[in-house]
């Protein structure tokens, strides 16, 4: 699978699907950061366009500003995001469920307003990057996408890396113990404040980074685009829709989202408004109705089905056999 | 001698007005299987939750291993030796037995391989090792149970409080639970076993503590407890135990 | 100057509370997170201005229209969409709901186009209500009575109605209410058609004063979620006093603070009284 992302935009020579798999990436990759409070932890976020705009506005004000090197700022938004992650935890995790939730969403908003009446960086108007020349060190290019491609598919291989190490670690078990019950994972020793701290945090720091990236990609960012709830929410609808709590599930999500409103919206362009979002809205609809695991449950169930169906099989070749 | 393990002093809970545990004192000395018993709201979960850490109590002292563990959070009060099953079973639905189990192995090991390794001998002694592979949420009862215990025999504790890990299974299921609590206190871990099943509870154990309306009222072997008069007046209410008496 | 402001900060949350009840019934009684709820607000404003536009009729003689209307969205959403995702794991139903609201905005948008639209010659339209020096809008006052009637009906109904106690004891424990032979599926219905019913008429009162477009609904249903979280979940009272909080909230902090902040107000204040009581001002 990995593989198969990695060739197919030097098989399909196409700037907008180059496009397409560019931004299929950063949400594939923020949905792995998402899955790992909500899916592993258990702790539902509707709040994550906070971290993605923190890094987002980090490296872009950094650069626009300060002439930092936007690697570096892509590193200092990872950092301030986590730091806001730990500071906006701490009091939030006192609180269960949609409770959480909402409180994730509240603070997400107050950063948005907050941002958009901050006149330094530019408030509601938003940032535009300074164009420089073309160069891996200044993190911009102009002439292809694929250079962005190829950013993005090494951080999203470092980000399914670490999707993978968490699950499959002490770290992993503890998460998802958390998330199945508390109370039991107290009882086995589990210090279940520190360990969605920890989730919660690396989650961000992650964000945060392809929040940067974004700002590189697209080279103009304002709080509506970054800090907005629609982020949050397309975060949150691609990893359910994919299977929450694996780690196909985002990818899967996001390859199926993405691709649909990136494309519809160059099809349509600003003609159709809405037509694209319609057609998504019902997918997602049907989706959830019919299959309410997720794709991956989908598919998991599909080849379960396979598996005992050989497994029967098996079976009746043992009974023969001893019949004989 | 057998040294003390857990002392439990002047232990009062309150919920509002109501009195949940009422000034109760015990202790449990090392390798004992002690029962707690009492009808049905006396408070015996209260004070499991009160001694791991699940509730701190109104007032009182919980002193185990020598350390003052009073209001101690939950998952510290486990990382001494010191934890509990649930009445009401909470297993991982969603991870396998095996994973369950790991998770309580976790404690005593960063590796994974050696978590396995500790779970699978953990499966080994409580019968649930053709099971490893199931999803937690599809066990029967019984497994659950006994999946219940396994999480956090896991953790490697010196005390052990079970739950009501009888309720609701069969004859011979009561049976291997009886065993494993047999097991178990071999194995070095002491026990206190809250339980409704008398035949179950009474010949396994070496003390009897009752509770009743929050209150102890009797703490002695088994063989005495059955007939204490407070204790039978509790269990069959006091209207029956005056007539019993009359003839 | 600030007993005008503390007025039309009641004023507005009565509104907001009605709103709140909406959402808080079916979040209350079924644990389901309607992210529609707002679209259906804005549907309700819709069918306010087409009856006026189209049949002169002026949104509070149409009120009761938009509230059958809406009451049936919302009871059909329950039969075709909810019902399938009631008891799915964790996020799903709240994807559906999701699906939904994008569904609905967009068709707005489809059929409508993203324009604003005023009504501005409703019955009572410009006039103003002048008391004790402070001046009110009319539309606003008449507005947020509406809604404390509307309010005060609805808990009425839920408190005092067989198929009132019939959604309460469903929503302490459905598999008794069962049982007790109470027909859940149609507790379900009435519950999400009641819900609709209370923004379907808050949007007819409100489409005499605030601009009816296919985003109107999306920042009542985001005031409305912490409104309902303050209040705890599927508590009526706390959806009445938590939306007045949060009214007040929002137009002192704007006459403060200026208005740009206004919202983020009313999360802080979210965030600081989720702090002393995290199960909401009146959950347990
Ligand atoms: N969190 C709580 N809040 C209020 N009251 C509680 C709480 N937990 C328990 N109680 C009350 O305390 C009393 C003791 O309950 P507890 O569960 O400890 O009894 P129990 O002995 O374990 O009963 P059972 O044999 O049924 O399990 C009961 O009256 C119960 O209603
Ligand atoms: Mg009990």
């Amino acid at each position: 699978m990995y593989v198969v992302i990695g060739v197919l935009p030097f098989i399909i020579q196409n700037t907008n699907f180059h496009h397409v798999m560019v931004i299929f990436l950063i949400f594939a990759a923020v949905g792995e950061a998402w899955n790992i409070i909500t899916g592993f932890a258990g702790q539902t976020s509707f709040g994550h366009a906070a971290f993605f705009g923190i890094g987002a506005y980090t490296s872009s004000v950094l650069f626009w500003k300060f002439k930092i090197n936007p690697w570096a700022g892509m590193l200092a938004g990872a950092v301030l995001a986590t730091v806001t992650a730990a500071i906006v935890s701490y009091p939030a995790f006192r609180l269960k469920g949609h409770y959480f939730a909402i409180a994730t969403l509240a603070v997400a908003e107050i950063i948005q307003q907050l941002v958009v009446s901050w006149d330094y960086v530019e408030g509601a108007t938003g940032i535009s990057i300074p164009v420089v020349a073309d160069g891996f060190l200044n993190l911009q290019f102009h002439k292809s996408k694929i250079p962005y491609f190829i950013i993005a598919y090494v951080l999203f291989g470092v980000v399914l890396l670490i999707s993978y190490l968490v699950e499959n670690s002490k770290l992993g078990y503890y998460l998802k113990a958390i998330r199945e019950s508390s109370d039991a994972a107290e009882a086995m020793g589990i210090d279940h404040a520190l360990y969605k701290l920890i989730a919660m945090m690396i989650s961000a720091f992650l964000t945060a980074i392809f929040g940067s990236l974004y700002a590189q990609y697209i080279l103009y960012i304002d709080p509506f685009m970054v800090f907005s709830m629609n982020i949050s929410m397309k975060i949150v609808l691609l990893v359910v829709l994919g299977g929450i709590g694996t780690i196909m599930g985002p990818v899967i999500g996001a390859a199926i989202l993405i691709p649909l409103s990136e494309y519809t919206r160059i099809l349509f362009g600003g003609t159709g408004k809405g037509i694209d979002l319609i057609i998504f809205g019902m997918l997602v609809v049907l989706v959830a109705c019919y299959q309410p695991h997720g794709i991956v449950g989908m598919l998991r169930r599909m080849s379960l089905l396979k598996v005992s169906a050989t497994k029967g099989g098996g079976a009746t070749h043992a009974g023969r056999n001893a019949v004989s | 001698m057998q040294e003390e393990m857990l002392s439990v002093e002047n232990l009062t809970m309150k919920f509002g007005s109501l009195v949940a545990n009422d000034q109760v004192s015990f202790s449990i000395r090392r390798g004992e299987i002690v029962a707690l018993i009492g009808p049905n709201g006396a408070g015996k979960t209260t004070l499991f939750n009160c001694i791991t850490g699940f509730y701190r109590p109104t007032s009182g002292r919980v002193i185990f291993d020598g350390k003052d563990i009073t209001g101690l959070r939950p998952y510290k009060v486990c990382r001494l030796g010191l934890t509990r099953t649930f009445q009401i079973v909470k297993p991982l639905k969603e991870m396998t037995v095996e994973e369950n189990i790991m998770t309580g192995a976790f404690l005593r090991t960063g590796s994974r391989s050696k978590a396995r390794e500790i779970a699978l001998k953990v499966m080994d002694f409580t019968h649930l090792a053709d099971k490893g592979q199931m999803k937690a949420g599809s066990l029967t009862i019984a497994d659950k149970k006994r999946l219940e215990i396994a999480r956090v025999l896991a953790t490697g504790p010196k005390l052990l409080m079970l739950d009501e890990a009888m309720a609701g299974l069969n004859q011979t299921e009561i049976r291997e639970a009886m065993d494993l609590c047999l097991r178990l206190r071999e194995s070095g871990i002491t026990l206190l076993v809250v339980e409704h099943i008398m035949e179950a509870i009474m010949p396994i154990s070496d003390r009897v503590i009752v509770l009743d309306a929050g209150k102890k009222i009797a703490d002695d072997v088994p063989a005495k407890v059955v007939c204490d008069e407070r204790v039978i007046t509790a269990y069959l209410g006091e209207k029956y135990h005056a007539k019993s008496k009359k003839p | 100057m600030l007993a005008q402001v503390i007025a039309s900060g009641i004023l507005m949350g009565f509104i907001y509370a009605l709103v709140a009840i909406g959402l808080t019934l079916t979040w209350g009684v079924m644990d389901i997170i309607n992210f529609a709820h707002g679209e259906f607000l804005m549907l309700s404003m819709y069918s306010a201005f087409w009856m006026y536009t189209l049949f002169r009729t002026d949104p509070l003689l149409s009120l009761p229209l938009e509230a059958l209307l809406i009451f049936v969205l919302g009871y059909v959403t329950y039969k075709i969409v909810i019902k399938r995702v009631a008891d799915a794991p964790g996020l799903t139903a709240l994807l559906a709901t999701f699906g939904l609201s994008l569904v609905l905005r967009n068709l707005a948008q489809f059929l409508w186009t993203p324009n604003y639209r005023f009504l501005n010659q409703t019955l009572v339209t410009d006039k103003k209500l002048a008391f004790a020096g402070i001046v009110l809008g009319l539309p606003q006052v008449v507005a947020s009575v509406g809604s404390v009637i509307m309010t005060l009906a609805v808990f009425y109904f839920v408190q005092r109605t067989r198929m009132g106690r019939a959604i309460q004891a469903t929503a302490l424990d459905k598999a008794t209410a069962k049982l007790m032979g109470i027909n859940t599926e149609l507790v379900y219905g009435v519950t999400f058609g009641l819900s609709g019913a209370c923004v379907g008429v808050a949007g007819a009162l409100m489409s005499t004063f605030y601009p009816i477009h296919p985003e109107s609904g999306a920042l009542y249903s985001l005031l409305a979620f912490v409104i309902v979280a303050l209040g705890g979940f599927g508590n009526i009272k706390g959806a009445l006093q938590g939306g007045i909080i949060i009214g007040l909230a929002e137009a002192l902090g704007g006459y403060f603070l200026g208005t740009q902040f206004k919202y983020a107000i009313v999360f802080l204040i979210y965030l600081l009284v989720i702090q002393l009581r995290p199960q909401g001002l009146f959950g347990w």
